[in-house]
C-alpha cells in the first residue's frame, strides 16, 4: 500500500537492534510512569468503594494486570524461542532469556496479590482453586525454563534447549489447566468461588485497564534494557559494539 | 553390507538396554526400594489410623511412583552419551524418533514395569480394596509410560549438565502433572465407589498426546544437546 518500505528485517541483527532498543525505551518507560500514576489515581482515589468486600478489593488492579501479563509473557517467550531456533535468528532467543524473568515477576506477584486479596476476602491466604493451582504451576514452568537455561554455558545450545522446554510447556498449559480444574471440582465443594463476578463500574474496569497498559508498557521497557544486557554480553568481541558503546 | 530394517533396530536397542540394565541391577533394585521406603514412610510420619490412610493412599502411591522415576530419568541417555555411545546411535541411518522411542520403551520396561507390580502390594499395606488394587495397576500401567515420555525430554535437554538430576525433576514434575491427576483421580474414584472410566480415559489421552509429541521433542533435544 505505502510505497515507502521500511526493512523489518534488518532490526533482526542486534547491531541494528541495540541502538534501536537503546533509543525506545526511554518513551516506554515514560509511557510507563505516566500510566501507572493514572491507573493508580483513578483505582484508588476514584474508583468506588465495593458494597461487598470494601476497600481490599482494589488490590484486583495490581492483581489482574499482573495475572494476565503472567500468561501472555508465557506465550510470548515461548514464540520468541521458536522464532529464534526455527529461523536461527539469535535475537529470537535473546528476546525470550529477556522475557522470562519479568513473566516469572509477574507471576509471583499476582500469586501474592491473591493470597493477599485472599485473607480478607475469603478468610485465608491460600485455597487449591484451579486458578490459582494452574498459576502456581505456571510459575514452576517460568523456574524450570530459567534453571534450564543458566545452567548451560554455551549460549546456543541454552537458547535451543530452552526453546523446547518453552514449546513443550506451551502445549502443556491447556491440558494442565483443564486437568487442575477437573481435579478441582472433583476434590472441592462449593465452598469458595471466584467465579461470582458482579458488574464492574466503569472507573473500576478504565482503571484496570490502564494499569493493563502500564504493565504492558512496563514489561516492554525492561525487557528491552534486559535484552541490550545480553546482547552486550554475548557481542563483547564484535567491533559495532566498541562504536555504539563509545 | 545389509542395512538393518527400522524394525530390527527398534529391537537391537531395546534388547542391548535390557542386557546393560541386567549387568547393572543393582541400579534398578535402588529406585525400586526408594519407591518402596517413600511410600511406607508415609504411615510412620502421619499415623497409623486405617481411615486416614485409605484416603490418602491414591496420592501417595502416586506421587512416589512419580519420584521414583525422577530418580532413573538421568540413565536413559546418560551413560550412553558418557561412553560415546549416542552419538554413535544418532549417527545410523534409522530415524531419530525410532532410536528414541526405543530408549523410552527400554526405560519403561526396566525402570517403571517394577513399580507397577509392586503398588498393588503397597497398596496392600494401605487397606486398600482388591478392586482398588487393580485400578491402581492399570492406572500405573498408563500412566507411566507418560513419565518415561515426558521424562526423556528433560534427560535428553540436561544431558552432560552440572546437578542434571534436580535439573531433571524441576523441569518435568511440573509436566508430569496432567498423569499424576488422573491417575491419583481413577484411585481415588476407586476408593470412593466412585466410577473410575473417565479418569483412565484422560489418563490414556494423555498418554496418546505425549506420545505423539515427546519423541520429536526428545529428538531435537538430543541434536541439540550433541551439536
Amino acid at each position: 500500500m505505502s510505497t515507502k518500505k521500511i526493512h523489518w528485517y534488518k532490526y533482526a541483527a542486534p547491531a541494528n537492534f541495540y541502538p534501536l532498543a537503546g533509543k525506545m525505551v526511554p518513551w516506554f518507560t515514560g509511557v510507563t510512569i505516566i500510566l501507572f500514576i493514572v491507573g493508580l489515581y483513578l483505582g484508588f482515589a476514584v474508583a468506588p468503594t465495593d458494597f461487598q468486600q470494601g476497600e481490599a478489593y482494589r488490590i484486583i488492579f495490581i492483581h489482574v494486570p499482573a495475572a494476565w501479563m503472567g500468561m501472555f509473557l508465557y506465550v510470548l517467550m515461548a514464540i520468541y524461542a521458536g522464532i529464534g531456533w526455527a529461523f536461527n535468528a539469535r535475537l529470537g532467543s535473546m528476546m525470550a532469556t529477556a522475557i522470562a524473568p519479568t513473566g516469572a515477576i509477574f507471576t509471583f506477584i499476582s500469586l501474592v496479590t491473591g493470597a493477599l486479596w485472599g485473607r480478607p476476602a475469603w478468610g485465608v491466604y491460600w485455597v487449591w482453586d484451579a486458578r490459582m493451582t494452574s498459576t502456581l504451576i505456571l510459575m514452576f514452568l517460568y523456574i524450570g525454563f530459567i534453571s534450564l537455561q543458566s545452567s548451560i554455558d554455551d549460549p546456543r545450545r541454552s537458547d535451543r534447549a530452552g526453546a523446547v522446554l518453552a514449546l513443550v510447556g506451551l502445549i502443556n498449559i491447556p491440558i494442565i489447566y483443564f486437568s487442575v480444574q477437573w481435579w478441582n471440582s472433583l476434590h472441592q465443594g462449593a465452598t469458595i468461588r471466584i467465579a461470582s463476578k458482579p458488574t464492574m463500574a466503569p472507573t473500576m474496569l478504565a482503571s484496570m485497564l490502564v494499569l493493563l497498559a502500564a504493565c504492558w508498557m512496563y514489561s516492554i521497557a525492561v525487557v528491552l534494557v534486559r535484552v541490550r544486557c545480553i546482547i552486550c554480553e554475548r557481542e563483547r568481541e564484535a567491533p559495532w559494539l566498541a562504536g555504539a558503546a563509545a | 553390507m545389509k542395512r538393518p530394517s527400522t524394525l530390527t533396530m527398534f529391537s537391537w536397542l531395546v534388547r542391548r538396554d535390557l542386557i546393560l540394565a541386567w549387568r547393572r541391577r543393582a541400579d534398578v533394585l535402588a529406585t525400586l526400594f526408594f519407591f518402596v521406603i517413600v511410600v511406607s514412610l508415609f504411615p510412620l510420619g502421619i499415623g497409623p489410623e486405617p481411615q486416614l490412610l485409605r484416603a490418602i493412599a491414591p496420592g501417595i502411591v502416586w506421587v512416589a511412583a512419580l519420584l521414583a522415576s525422577m530418580l532413573s530419568l538421568s540413565r536413559i541417555f546418560g551413560n550412553d552419551y558418557q561412553d560415546g555411545t549416542l552419538e554413535q546411535i544418532l549417527l545410523t541411518p534409522q530415524p531419530l524418533f525410532l532410536v528414541v522411542l526405543a530408549k523410552m520403551f527400554a526405560h519403561w520396561l526396566v525402570s517403571e514395569i517394577p513399580l507397577v507390580l509392586v503398588a498393588p502390594l503397597l497398596g496392600v499395606q494401605f487397606g486398600l480394596s482388591e478392586n482398588t488394587l487393580a485400578t491402581i495397576t492399570v492406572s500405573l500401567l498408563l500412566g507411566t509410560p507418560v513419565l518415561s515420555l515426558v521424562g526423556s525430554v528433560g534427560a535428553a535437554l540436561t544431558l552432560g549438565l552440572r546437578a542434571a538430576n534436580v535439573l531433571i525433576a524441576l523441569l518435568v514434575l511440573p509436566l508430569c502433572i496432567p498423569a499424576l491427576i488422573f491417575g491419583a483421580g481413577a484411585v481415588d474414584a476407586s476408593v470412593n465407589g466412585a466410577a473410575t472410566q473417565p479418569w483412565l480415559l484422560l489418563l490414556a489421552a494423555t498418554l496418546v498426546v505425549s506420545f505423539v509429541f515427546a519423541p520429536w521433542a526428545t529428538s531435537a533435544a538430543l541434536r541439540i544437546s550433541l551439536e
